[in-house]
Formats: structure tokens, sequence, C-alpha cells
């Protein structure tokens, strides 16, 4: 056998044992792997929204919302969904949670930020606040977004629509107030185009 | 064989100390710094790279015979590779929280110059029993210098071990040491103390 002839077979074999490996292992870890991550999912959806009973999902172009609804009763309890955008350092991923006329947010609950670890990071989890390490994400409780969320620095929020930023991560609370107005908009345009 | 047959034991017992990958080979540097900042982390990340460099090892040295010389390391690379996703896959389906900390450094174990390089240098040369002393001593090697390196920054970093608090509200947490200049001083006061022990080692 020619060395050539016997590089292809060698390769060829190798290539088709792994991947025939790893198909079957697919098929194995997939389905495992995708209802963990329905059931974050859920989890976070339940976090941010009032109490309810079932949602139901309506799929627009870039967004899905899911819309909390309690048995019984016609209207919903209040509207979830992923808000996405540019943080300091790279993608934050928001799950929001908004009143059924997206004019306040009921609460909200950071999925994912690549921040500066101790000063950005404090968006999700701050260990020098001894009383409210999620400090910073309960400010959103029951904020105005209308008509945007404004950043306060070393004071106190006055108005229904303020937040006050993290000392040293005003970039990083600014962009979590931006991404949240921006995106409450879209949510609501999708919600409102389906004629809902 | 132009390499020495060294004893059994000594297959496995170079890849703790006299070989080990990182402090001696400096070797698989990059997992090594980035993921050590929990004791939890730097344990996930070495048993993955064990897992990837025992069966690779296994598998390179029983076909070492049948492979053509030219296409050897896309060979070697084809096989850590599949494990690499095996190991992947597993720590996403079982292991969630861990996966989403170690983030990509899971699937860049495929171009962990620890493992390339024991195919290269020690399985496509030697039997598979070999092959599994050689590998299974330096994977040790590899997940003690992890481990150590990891309880060490989470210690000074966090203030806790393996997650449960173990220093005191007294103790303000060293947050540097977690992240990347924390792995790049207890990495080289590491390394320098493993060479001051040899030097006196050597000495004596």
């Amino acid at each position: 056998m020619s060395t050539t002839t016997k590089m292809i077979l060698v390769l060829t074999t190798l290539t088709m044992i792994s991947g025939g490996l790893l198909s079957y292992w697919d098929g194995f870890t997939r389905p495992k792997i995708e209802a963990y991550r329905l059931q974050e999912l859920k989890k976070a959806i339940k976090e941010v929204l009032p109490p309810n009973d079932s949602y139901d999902e309506i799929k627009g172009k870039d967004m899905t919302l899911y819309v909390g609804k309690k048995s019984g009763e016609p209207k919903p309890v209040g509207i979830a969904f992923e808000a996405v955008g540019n943080g300091f350092q790279g993608k934050v991923a928001i799950m929001v949670g908004v009143t059924p006329d997206f004019s306040h947010i009921n609460a909200i609950k950071i999925l994912e930020q690549i921040e500066t670890p101790g000063l950005g990071t404090k968006i999700v989890d701050d260990p020098t606040n001894k009383q409210d390490r999620s400090w910073f994400s309960n400010q959103f409780k029951n904020l105005s977004v209308e008509p945007q969320i404004e950043v306060v620095k070393n004071m106190k929020p006055s108005k229904p629509n303020e937040i006050q930023a993290i000392t040293g991560a005003t970039i990083s609370s600014r962009s979590v107030a931006k991404i949240l107005t921006d995106q409450v908009n879209v949510a609501k345009s999708i919600y409102q185009s389906k004629g809902q | 064989m132009a390499r020495k047959q060294a004893s059994v034991s000594y297959e496995v017992i170079k890849g703790l100390w006299d070989e080990n990958p990182v402090l001696r080979s400096l070797l698989g540097l990059c997992p090594t710094l980035a993921v050590t900042n929990s004791a939890i982390n730097g344990l996930a990340m070495g048993l993955a790279t064990t897992f990837v460099l025992i069966t690779s090892s296994i598998i390179i040295s029983s076909v070492r015979n049948i492979i053509p010389n030219q296409v050897r390391i896309s060979s070697f690379i084809v096989v850590i590779a599949a494990f690499v996703t095996v190991a992947d896959r597993f720590l996403a389906a079982f292991y969630p929280l861990i996966s989403k900390d170690l983030g990509p450094y899971v699937p860049l174990i495929v171009v962990n110059c620890i493992i390339l390089g024991r195919q290269e240098a020690f399985s496509a040369k030697n039997s598979v029993f070999r092959s599994l002393l050689d590998s299974s001593g330096m994977s040790l090697g590899f997940i003690l210098v992890l481990l150590a390196l990891g309880m060490v920054r989470e210690i000074l970093g966090s203030g806790t071990l393996f997650g449960i608090t173990v220093l005191g509200d007294w103790f303000d947490p060293w947050m540097m040491m977690i992240l990347p200049p924390g792995a790049f001083l207890g990495l080289g006061i590491f390394i320098a103390l493993a060479n001051w022990l040899n030097a006196r080692r050597a000495k004596a």
C-alpha cells in the first residue's frame, strides 16, 4: 500500500469513528442540556414576573416575549423577555419583567455579563454591601421606564425613573439602564404589532 | 528505542515533580492561569484535562504503528478533539454551573500543549501500558498544581475554600488574587519555589 493511500485510509477511518462517537454522545447529552436551559429560563421568568400560573410565548424578530397569566384572568399579569445589549466589556443579557402596559419594570435578573470583576460585576452581586448584595438589580423594582431610565451619581434617586450608579462602575450602570430602556421599547412594539 | 526504559513506577512519578507539566515543562499555562480563580474550577479543569489526556494516550498508543508519520499530528488532533467534545458536552449536561464558569476553556483543551506534547513525545513511541502510566502521572501533576493554585487564590481572593467561608469577617478579600494578576503572581511564586527546591536538592 502506498503512503498516500495509507494516509487517506487512516485519517478517514479516524474521523469517521470520532464522528460516530460524537453523534451518539450528542444524542445522549443534548436533551439534558436543553432541559437545563429551559429550567433556568423558567426560573428567571418566574423571578421577574408577579405571581403567575403559566406563560404564553410570542415570538418576535429578535426577541421572544413571555406573557405571564393567572388562571381565570384574561389579562396578563406581566410580560417578561430577555434584553441583550453591550455593557462595558461585552454582552450583557438581562431577563426583564414589565407591567402589561410597558410603563414600569417589575423586576430584572442579570443572566450573563463579563464586566470588570469587583467593579462592574456589582450589577449582579455587591459583596461590599452587607445588607443587600443585589441592591443594584433591586433598584429596578417598580421603576418607571418613561421617558427613559436615568442614572444619578452619588445621591439617592428622587424621581420614579431614576437609579443610582455603582461607584467605580458608572459605564456598567449606564449600560444596564440603556439596554433596558431600548429593549423595553423593542418589546413593546413587538407586543403591539401582534395585535394584543 | 533510543530512550532508556524507565521503571514502571517512575513513569507515573515523573509527572508529579521531575517532569511536572506546569512547574518544570511550563506547558498548559493558559488553563493554569485562566481557570484557577477558585479551587473547584481548578479541580474541574484538571479532571477534564485528565480524561482527555488519558483516553487520547490510550487510543494513540494503540494505533501508533498504523498511523503514517506524515499525518500523525492531524490524527492526534482528531482523537484529542473528539474526546474534548465528549468532556465538554458531559460537563454542560451534568455540571452546568461548572461548565458555565469554565466557559471557553473546556473546548480549548484541544490546544493544551500538555496533551499534544505527551502524544508526540510519549504515546506515539511507547506501549499502551506505559502510555497509560505516563498520562496518569502527567494528569496528576497537572491536577495538583491547578488545585493548589486554585486553593491559594480562592482563600486570598474570596476568603473561601470550595465555596465555604474559611476566613471570617475580619478578612478583607484580596480581590486581585482572583483576577488575572493574581494568577501570574501565584504561578510565578509556585515556579520559583519549585526551582529553589530543585536547586537545593541538586546541591545536597
